[in-house]
């Protein structure tokens, strides 16, 4: 391991205290003069034709300014997933449609000098709508009499397999070795199948945003966003709107997982503003989020994998099945994702064939959600190692240690299988996966519990685990950029298009910079992220911003690092290769003479050879590093109710060198939280004709205070080296392993083993029923 | 409507519509660090404390609390004179996003007040109103301990 300074300090959270003290700005609480108020008519109906609006009356009602619908809306085909260009979702929503394919697609918009009369307006708006068959179930929905639910001028703008004709959002189909031989050359084929549920992310900040013209005729856009140079393309695109006219601001935001990647509201209050020539502000109410924004993919696994009975896995067949509901958003990427971030684990499997379909529901529509389709896939995997491990009696951990990815080696995977398009080649230069697992399996007890039914009245006690990797970024696609200059004291602006949405990314980032220059992190003032003022970056998803952001941010340091050297050497006509930056100062090595960072800037900007000291840097990655993760928990089933007791979680990650690790603690108590409420009590209950009736915080349960078990974090020693000072991302990964470790321990309590998420009591009583015996 | 209260030991007047929630008449008049998550009373983010006692502000009717004495989290502790249990959720890194993180201090803070030693169950209870998503709650549990451990410490050197 490295010294450092600054990296591997669990420093405290730029942020935190303005955030602490209620003084930092979330979009609703900056106050636009004479706003008007939007609100939304949405959909009763799952699929329909709308054949007519009469808002006749709602104009008239008190305060109305505007009504906006298909009759008085250009369409203009995209897609809402806020991804890079050119997207590789299809272009398959307007802005308002003639038809609506799901209870929650939004129908008309109204504008008025109030909320309340914004809503009273709604309840005036006449819609006659033809009713069409809905289409609930994806196995159906490529069935030749299966309703279609878009029409054929929706289209895909990357050469990929889209067919709206079938439903089909999207379509992969990967293959290598030779699958025949693999089942011939099998001892025991497993054989299951596995269903994951629809989620909410939940951010508790509900999507906001705020729109106007600034006293230049600009359109300024304040937004609860993930992506707000993603938001500013798509904006200009939708509203016909030039960009250059676009300034996009991220204030703090209140969580996004995902959620607020999606590029929904923004088109639509900017469309009202440049329409009306007033601000507008759209807020949604905690129903809206769950109705009518984006969820998690359920997803259908079909898994086969055969073994001998010396426990080499001699092929993997995975079938899945993608439910991305009305809209295609994120269907081929996270589709993608349920093998790409998921099979190269596995990488001595010869005999491998994956093939994943996205289908059109009239259900609400997937997105990104934390992840992103890893989760979906690893619960399957997971549960297939379990049932392998156990048939050919190696203890699970020996067992993943036998076939997982190991450092110097590479999977095929990678190459083949990116997102969207074909991968990139890579070795795996950090894996202590088998430290993660070790670690675990101490904390939890796993040699004393293992298999020991231990039962205390109906009670009885299982453990089970479960690993996962993901990735750092998107190789050769997603982009962050950094620039920086001095200032008199030797302090430094940071402005950077990394977008923090609560993660720390800003003060990770100023960490980085404040490693190469020998500040510390209150010498780095940052600014994330406006598209007038910061340079460009994808945003956050992806995992990307530690590894691509942080590398661009140290590259630029790096440059600055430079600058600062040559105006040392001005001043002091020393040596170059003797020269460090530490305590704020250029330190020679080899005199042991200083000179402090702020007579440096004062010399450039005051004294000679006048300069500012200044450096801008773009990073990309041709490989995206995978962390790793093991999460092993230990819980109590109650054989007369079926509730699920969890005692325990214990999670460790190989995140490289963590660059602050109280905030990589965070992230991943953070999602494996998320990961157990997800497995046990999350749900989205569906009428039978497609209405979500449970879209409220009283009837969706997550997971409160009361609920958590003992959670034990753990960061392995590691480090990455084509990553910023070793790092790589940690974000995502700790959501892929709560649910498939919680079915391990169940299966290891009392022998049922449970492919449907999630699991309520009602489930797990019910296979319990099924049981004649405990068999073990 | 107009009403006065005691805002953060200031005597203020709102106005405000017969029928709106406290949640909105503060939001209206600046005190913005109060959170809109649910306006369903069950996210915790909008809490005050009504006369000392936490309450979900969205679910208040403005006019009820006529008079009545409020306390937002800037009542507590301000960027420039923090209180130390916002201190220690900074520290221990317990805020996140930092939208849930207003409603987490005032229900600690009232929870230390009237109880300086809790238990962990006992601070877990308290907390069961107010959601958070980002931190899976380890890291407030752990920065309310603390926060109770320097106040006792302090109360205890006089």
């Amino acid at each position: 391991m490295k010294n450092f300074s600054r990296i591997g300090k669990g420093e405290k959270k730029i942020d935190g205290l303005p955030l602490a003290t209620g003084s930092l700005k979330f979009t609703d609480d900056f106050v636009v003069k004479d706003s008007l108020y939007l609100a939304l008519l949405y959909s009763p109906h799952a699929h329909a034709e709308i054949l007519d609006i009469d808002d006749t009356e709602a104009r008239k009602s008190p305060g109305v300014v505007e009504i906006f619908h298909y009759k008085n809306v250009k369409p203009i085909l995209h897609t809402t997933a806020g991804q890079g260009f050119p997207e590789p979702s299809p272009y398959d929503t307007v802005l308002f449609d003639k038809k609506v394919r799901f209870v929650g697609d939004k129908v008309a918009m109204v504008a008025a000098k109030t909320k309340k009369e914004a809503e009273e307006a709604l309840k005036k708006i006449k819609v006659d709508y033809k009713i069409l068959e809905p289409l609930f179930d994806p196995e159906n929905a490529m069935a030749p009499d299966a309703p279609k639910i878009h029409s054929l001028d929706c289209y895909a703008t990357i050469p990929v397999t889209y067919d709206p004709n079938k439903n089909l959002a999207a379509e992969v189909d990967i293959a290598f070795g030779d699958l025949e031989k693999g089942i011939a050359e099998a001892d025991i084929v497993v054989d299951e199948i596995y269903h994951t549920h629809y989620a909410s992310h939940c951010a508790i900040e509900p999507h906001s945003v705020k729109t106007f013209f600034d006293e230049m005729g600009r359109l300024v856009i304040i937004s609860s966003t993930q992506v707000p140079f993603h938001v500013r393309r798509i904006v200009s695109r939708v509203c016909d709107f030039p960009l250059a006219k676009i300034r996009v601001i991220k204030p703090r935001v209140g969580g996004g997982f995902g959620a607020k990647q999606e590029v929904m509201l923004e088109q639509l209050a900017a469309w009202a503003t440049i329409t009306l020539k007033q601000p507008a502000t759209l807020i949604l109410s905690r129903e809206e989020v769950f109705r009518s924004s984006r969820t998690r993919h359920p997803v259908r696994t079909h898994l086969k994998m055969g073994v001998k009975n010396s426990g080499d896995i001699t092929f993997l067949e995975m079938d899945t099945l993608l439910n991305t509901g009305a809209y295609g958003t994120h269907a081929l990427t996270v589709l993608s994702n349920c093998g790409a971030k998921v099979l190269p684990l596995l990488n001595k499997i010869e005999n491998l064939h994956f093939l994943g379909r996205s289908v059109y529901t009239t259900l609400p529509v997937g997105g990104a959600y934390r992840g992103y389709g890893a989760t979906q896939g690893y619960f399957a995997l997971n549960q297939h190692l379990d049932i392998l491990s156990r048939k050919v009696e190696i203890d699970f951990i020996d067992f993943v240690k036998k076939h997982h990815i190991r450092e110097g080696e590479t999977s095929k995977i990678f190459e083949v299988l990116g997102e969207g398009k074909e991968g990139v080649k890579q070795v795996v230069k950090s894996c202590k996966l088998d430290e993660c697992m070790d670690w675990c399996a101490s904390a939890i007890g796993w040699q004393e519990k293992r298999g020991k039914h231990i039962t205390h009245g109906d009670k009885i006690r299982g453990v089970g685990a479960a690993v996962a990797m993901q990735g750092s970024g998107i190789p050769l696609i997603d982009m962050g950029a950094a620039s920086m200059k001095i200032n008199e004291d030797g302090s430094f602006n940071l402005d950077v298009g990394a977008t923090d949405i609560g993660t720390g990314s800003d003060t990770i980032l100023a960490q980085i910079a404040g490693e190469v220059l020998g500040v510390r992190s209150d010498k780095i003032i940052v600014l994330s992220s406006d598209t007038d003022r910061t340079p460009f970056d994808v945003g956050a998803y992806a995992s990307s911003t530690t590894y691509i952001s942080g590398g661009a941010v140290k590259k630029c340091a790096e440059k600055i690092r430079e600058q600062i050297f040559d105006v040392a050497i001005t001043m002091k006509k020393w040596d170059r290769k003797n020269l460090v930056l530490a305590d704020e100062s250029v330190k020679n090595k080899k005199t042991g003479e200083g000179v402090p960072l702020s007579d440096i800037a004062i010399f450039a900007l005051y004294t000679q050879e006048q300069f500012q000291i200044q450096a801008s840097a773009s990073h990309t990655s041709p490989e995206s590093p995978p962390p790793f993760l093991a999460t092993f928990v230990e819980l109590d089933v109650d054989t007369r109710t079926g509730k699920v007791d969890l005692i325990q979680a214990a999670t460790a990650v190989d995140c490289g060198q963590a660059i602050n690790p109280i905030l990589v603690e965070g992230q991943v108590e953070g999602a494996v939280v998320n990961g157990l409420s997800y497995a046990l009590v999350e749900n989205f209950v569906f009428s039978s004709q497609g209405n979500l009736i449970n879209g409220h915080f009283k009837d969706y349960k997550l997971f409160t205070s009361v609920d958590i078990p003992q959670i034990k974090t753990h960061i392995v020693k590691s480090y990455e080296e084509t990553g910023p000072f070793g790092a790589k991302s940690v974000a995502e990964i700790g959501i892929n392993t709560p649910a498939p470790a919680i079915a391990n321990a169940i299966y290891d309590a009392v022998g049922v083993r449970l492919y449907t998420l999630p699991f309520t009591p009602d489930k797990v009583y019910t296979a319990l029923k099924r049981l004649k015996t405990y068999d073990y | 409507m107009n009403a006065e209260f005691i805002i953060n030991g200031k005597s203020k007047i709102l106005s405000f519509e017969p029928d709106e929630r406290l949640l909105i008449t503060l939001r209206n008049h600046g005190y913005t660090e109060v959170k809109n998550g649910c306006l369903e009373g069950v996210c915790g983010a909008c809490v005050i404390l009504l006369n000392d006692k936490p309450v979900n502000s969205c679910q208040v009717l403005t006019a009820s609390a006529a008079g009545e004495t409020i306390t937002t989290v800037q009542g507590i502790g301000t960027l420039h004179a923090p209180h130390i249990i916002q201190e220690a959720f900074v520290k221990v890194g317990a805020v996140q996003c930092g939208f849930c993180t207003p409603g987490m201090i005032l229900v600690a803070y009232a929870l230390l007040k009237e109880n300086p030693d809790p238990s962990e169950e006992e601070i877990k209870l308290t907390l069961d109103g107010n959601l958070c998503r980002c931190t899976g709650y380890v890291k407030i549990i752990e920065a309310i301990q603390l926060a109770g451990k320097q106040l006792r410490h302090r109360q205890h050197k006089g």
